[in-house]
């Protein structure tokens, strides 16, 4: 029991805190670590690759439509090509790589030492990668998915796609949607309970109202989907006839539900991307957002409101007028909380202190750009009349790329050069991080921009190739061409990386002079991220005039009353911020040294009171098997081998047997310090 | 095999030619058709709006980006206090509402017109398959395929039936597009203001031929349509030489009679295309090629090279069997 005269040792603390949170170094440690940065960058990684393949199968298309009636790709294949590139960059690159970002920086920017739920944390990746190598598996296996993204039934019914393509398809995101599932439950439980001292919910980052907000679309829309694909393979397996129009069943049951998840899903990949933008860009103009609370409404309606216009994708099915203005409306209407949450990045530039054009800012201005032509063409598609033109051709590939890789890639790429160096603690290089955006940028016009009028001159989407002279041709040309010219800029990104890991400048802990808590603790953040719970009084700590005068890695600076604000007002310069060796307890207060066994604090969910400490769990193998058994379970299922799904099975109910089993190791008795 | 690279050959030098049919690019911009007419409209009202609505936004976005390289920085200066309410409650909020009302009073008024047609003086049904279309005509009595013909300026409705999958009825010069679904009844107007040869497509993926489900629609003056129809209601014509009767034994010999239909004759399949009057029809191979005789041998000789996956099986043939079909089914006008 300490008195509060008592010192505390900082060289001490920190060693013991290495020592409680320590995943080691072996083959052990790597399959069992429950870390949620380690479990963010694999993420990034894994999502990134995701990312790359289905790049490659775009640029492969690309070749195909260079040049009208052209033989190099034969259809079956152009049909998994882009129904692979669709599925991929929707499922396993778009929504995975923000929820490796938000893994990586919710407990960082809410200043906890981890995730609510770590274990959950580490079976959400293993079943994403597991998931991600099974419908992988069916490309080495010749039967990629060959339906689309959106698989509409009939076509992949067991009559009309007898092979095991569509069953990869549906078995393998099945699979995933219990990654995303747990993954989101695991977001909102930190974000409502984990916040540190003093972040009411009224101070959270935007970026944590962006993930919370998708976080909650996942739990309610993914049910739809899982619903839907058990009932396709009830049909393809056991004769069901939920979408069977012969038998009384209906096709139309299959885009409605894919729809009322799809289209929220949209949101998804891009809500948490916004709240990026809503980090991102008050750094570099050097103040506050504006209306940050009118961001945080529109971020909430966007996903309340993004489940009221599924059916926009569905205006040529011959739905009822009356219908169809209805969700032509709604359509429209849910552009408008993203119009505000543009202005209000277009008043925090208006009224910057400065701009500083650093590459992330200039990703961060593309996407805006990009959002706008997105969002306006998402506006024309809801106009009834012009999207039964325009429906299923070239015009919504354009604007479906606008939005994805306008409002995904771009601010993406933007927080890989933001977030990166804190990740590893060198920065990526500025030149060659400009050449990256005006390539990606010129090509993504290039390749995105001709599509809308493509579209308009009447060239559907889904065609492996095209007549000659029907006015397509130079424009297929040009994208091509803007296509690659977009990959080399990509290629430029992954140098920059690669170059940065081998000798990129030192990033220190706040490089950017940024105000949220990451940047709090250095760069990279020890295991256990803090160590002392920081306590805020503001939505921008770091530029708050309040004295924070306990550094991340126990660095204290009692000199400068304000070290944080003397490091942000000198740009870009990493700050050295060195302090006194030992600090007394009645300094620290009681709750933020939590240093006996895994912890951190819980608090209450509006104001950010403290109200318990939490004892996190240490490295465990569970996770792997439970997600290993799962995938068997989901291999069996696909190659119809009962007995081994029921083995499966067992396994299952064994790793989460052994992961609920109470542990016997007892930590010693936790008693307040003062 | 030097049939095989003759009929390769010829398809590859007549596939450029496909185009020549019609009168027109397939653009929803170039109209022959009412609804065409006023969906073009609306989308020339949006795409001002838009560019108007991305250059002022750009504007706003780059202004102040521009400013900053002429001026010191300086971050000793507090942030500018900016009139919060005014650019999210005005500028992110009202602004795009009152635009977005617009939009909407305008896709109303679009949609309105589209829904309230009158009767109509022809009603033509149009049964999808993978890949081609069938057409009828009930009243006339009427089954082609691939190739709708109407008279200008009538309104014609246009019964819409699946045989498999989901298709997308589309012709882009004319109207919206509507999905053709199983088990669903759809239907929508189609009607033609000039005469012309318009390009259709297959709109929603349908499978590994969905590129090649094209068809064609003929608009033409009321007295040429009577007699487009008169001809289509007769059966298929008497072989009028030796060597078409000898291909009229062959196609009935062989298994194509068994898919094909050739009213008049004993060719009485309805797995394919009905062919009593193919020999009239500008298209082969669903809009996939000019219907010429090259075209014709080298797609009878090997359907899989011009469309991969075709349901259309290639049928054995030696070189005078081919030579004799092709002149049989050219006959057939």
């Amino acid at each position: 029991m300490a008195t509060t005269s008592e010192r505390v040792d900082i060289t001490e603390l920190t060693a013991r805190l290495d020592r409680t949170w320590k995943t080691p170094k072996s083959l052990y440690g790597a399959l069992s670590t429950v870390d949620h940065k380690t479990i963010g960058k694999r993420y990034l990684v894994t999502a990134f690759i995701f990312m790359l393949f289905a790049g490659l199968q775009a640029a492969a298309m690309r070749a195909q439509l260079a040049r009208p009636d052209s033989t190099m790709i034969s259809p079956e294949a152009y049909d998994q090509l882009f129904s692979m590139h669709g599925t991929t960059m929707i499922f396993w690159y778009a929504s995975p790589i923000l929820s490796g970002f938000s893994n990586y920086l919710v407990p960082l920017m809410i200043g906890s030492r981890d995730m609510a739920f770590p274990r959950l944390n580490a079976f959400s990746y293993w079943t994403f990668l597991l998931s991600g190598l099974l419908i992988y598996a069916s490309v080495l296996n010749g039967t990629a998915p060959h339906g689309g993204w959106f698989a509409y039934v009939p076509y992949t019914s067991a009559q009309y796609s007898p092979g095991l393509n569509t069953d990869f398809y549906a078995l393998a995101l099945l699979f995933l949607t219990i990654s995303t599932t747990v993954g989101a439950i695991n977001f909102i439980v930190t974000i409502f309970k984990m916040r540190c001292p003093g972040m009411s919910v009224s101070r959270m980052p935007l970026f944590m109202w962006s993930t919370l907000t998708t976080s909650v679309v996942i739990v309610f829309a993914m049910p739809a989907l899982t619903a839907a694909l058990i009932f396709l393979e009830l049909d393809r397996r056991f004769g069901t006839q939920f979408y069977d129009a012969v038998r009384g069943g209906s096709p139309l049951l299959w885009q409605h539900l894919f729809w009322v998840f799809g289209h929220p899903w949209v949101y998804v990949v891009i809500l948490p991307a916004t709240g990026m933008a809503s980090m991102i860009i008050p750094t570099f103009c050097r103040r506050p957002i504006v209306g940050h609370v009118y961001v945080a409404l529109a971020t909430v309606s966007t996903g309340i409101f993004g489940f009221g216009v599924w059916a926009h994708h569905m205006f040529a099915t011959g739905m009822p007028a009356l219908s169809t203005m209805f969700f032509s409306a709604a359509s429209m209407g849910v552009s408008i909380p993203s119009a505000v949450q543009i202005f209000a990045w277009l008043a925090t530039i208006w009224s910057a202190r400065r701009h500083v054009l650093a590459t992330p800012m200039l990703f961060m201005l593309g996407f805006v750009c990009l959002f706008v032509i997105g969002g306006i063409s998402g506006v024309m598609t809801a106009s009834v009349p012009f999207d039964l033109q325009v429906h299923d051709t070239y015009f919504v590939v354009a604007h479906l790329h606008y939005v994805l890789v306008g409002i995904n890639l771009f601010p993406v790429i933007a927080a890989f050069y933001y977030w990166l160096p804190k990740m590893t603690g060198r920065m990526l290089d500025e030149k060659l991080g400009k050449w990256n955006f005006w390539l990606m940028f010129v090509g993504a016009n290039m390749a995105f921009f001709p599509m809308h009028i493509l579209g308009l001159r009447g060239m559907p989407r889904r065609i492996y190739t095209y007549p000659a002279g029907m006015g397509w041709d130079t424009l297929n040309m040009i994208e091509t061409v803007g296509a690659f010219v977009m990959a080399v800029g990509v290629l430029l990104f992954i140098i920059n990386v690669l170059k940065s890991f081998r000798g990129g400048a030192l990033a220190g802990n706040n490089p950017w002079g940024a105000s949220s808590l990451e940047w709090l603790t250095s760069s990279p953040p020890p295991e256990y991220n803090f160590v002392t719970i920081p306590t805020v009084v503001g939505r921008d700590p770091l530029w708050d005039s309040h004295d924070e005068r306990i550094g991340p890695a126990g660095e204290l600076d009692s000199a400068s009353p304000n070290p944080v604000r003397a490091a942000t007002t000198r740009e870009m310069s990493p700050d050295k911020v060195v302090g006194p060796k030992s600090v007394s307890v009645a300094e620290l207060q009681p709750w933020r040294v939590l240093d006996v066994g895994r912890e951190t604090l819980e608090t209450t969910l509006l104001d950010g009171d403290p109200q318990a400490i939490l004892r996190l769990p240490e490295n465990t193998l569970w996770p792997l098997v439970l997600a290993l058994a799962l995938a068997a379970g989901f291999v069996s299922a696909l190659f119809k081998q009962p007995v081994w799904a029921v083995i499966a099975g067992v396994v299952t109910l064994i790793s989460i047997a052994g992961w609920l089993w109470p542990k016997s190791t007892a930590y010693p008795v936790r008693t307040a310090r003062t | 095999m030097i049939h095989s690279t003759f009929g390769a050959m010829t398809t590859i030098r007549a596939l450029a030619q496909v185009r020549a049919i019609y009168d027109s690019d397939p653009s929803t911009l170039i109209t022959a058709g009412p609804d065409a007419q006023r969906i073009a409209t609306l989308g020339w009202i949006m795409i001002v709006a838009a560019t108007i609505v991305f250059v002022v936004v750009m504007a706003i976005l780059l202004i102040p980006l521009w400013r900053s390289r002429n001026t010191i920085a300086s971050e000793d200066t507090l942030p500018v206090i900016v009139n919060e309410r005014a650019w999210i409650l005005y500028g992110g909020a009202a602004i795009p509402a009152l635009i977005l009302s617009g939009v909407f009073v305008l896709t109303l008024s679009a949609l309105r017109t589209h829904v309230s047609a009158g009767p109509a003086q022809l009603t033509i049904e149009v049964i999808a398959h993978q890949w081609w279309w069938e057409v009828r005509y009930p009243e006339q009595q009427i089954t082609t395929a691939n190739e709708i013909h109407l008279p200008v300026g009538r309104q014609v409705m246009v019964m819409l039936k699946s045989a498999d999958v989901i298709h997308s009825f589309w012709i882009p010069n004319l109207a919206g597009k509507t999905d053709v679904i199983p088990g669903s009844n759809n239907s929508m107007w189609l009607q033609a203001d000039r005469s012309g040869t318009w390009r259709g497509q297959c709109a929603e993926y349908c499978g590994v031929q969905h590129a090649h489900m094209d068809l064609t629609v003929v608009a033409e003056p009321g007295a040429v349509f009577a007699r487009w129809v008169a001809n289509q209601r007769a059966e298929a014509r008497q072989p009028a030489d030796s060597a078409v009767l000898a291909g009229e034994r062959v196609f009935l010999e062989l298994p194509c009679a068994s898919c094909h239909q050739i009213r008049g004759t004993q060719a009485s399949g309805r797995v394919g295309p009905d062919l009593t009057h193919f020999g009239s029809r500008l298209t082969i191979a669903a809009g996939t090629l000019p219907n010429m005789r090259g075209n014709l041998a080298g797609w009878i000789e090997n359907p899989d090279i011009i469309k991969p996956g075709t349901k259309m099986p290639a049928v054995p043939v030696d070189g005078p069997q081919l030579q004799a079909i092709v002149a049989y089914i050219e006959s057939l006008k």
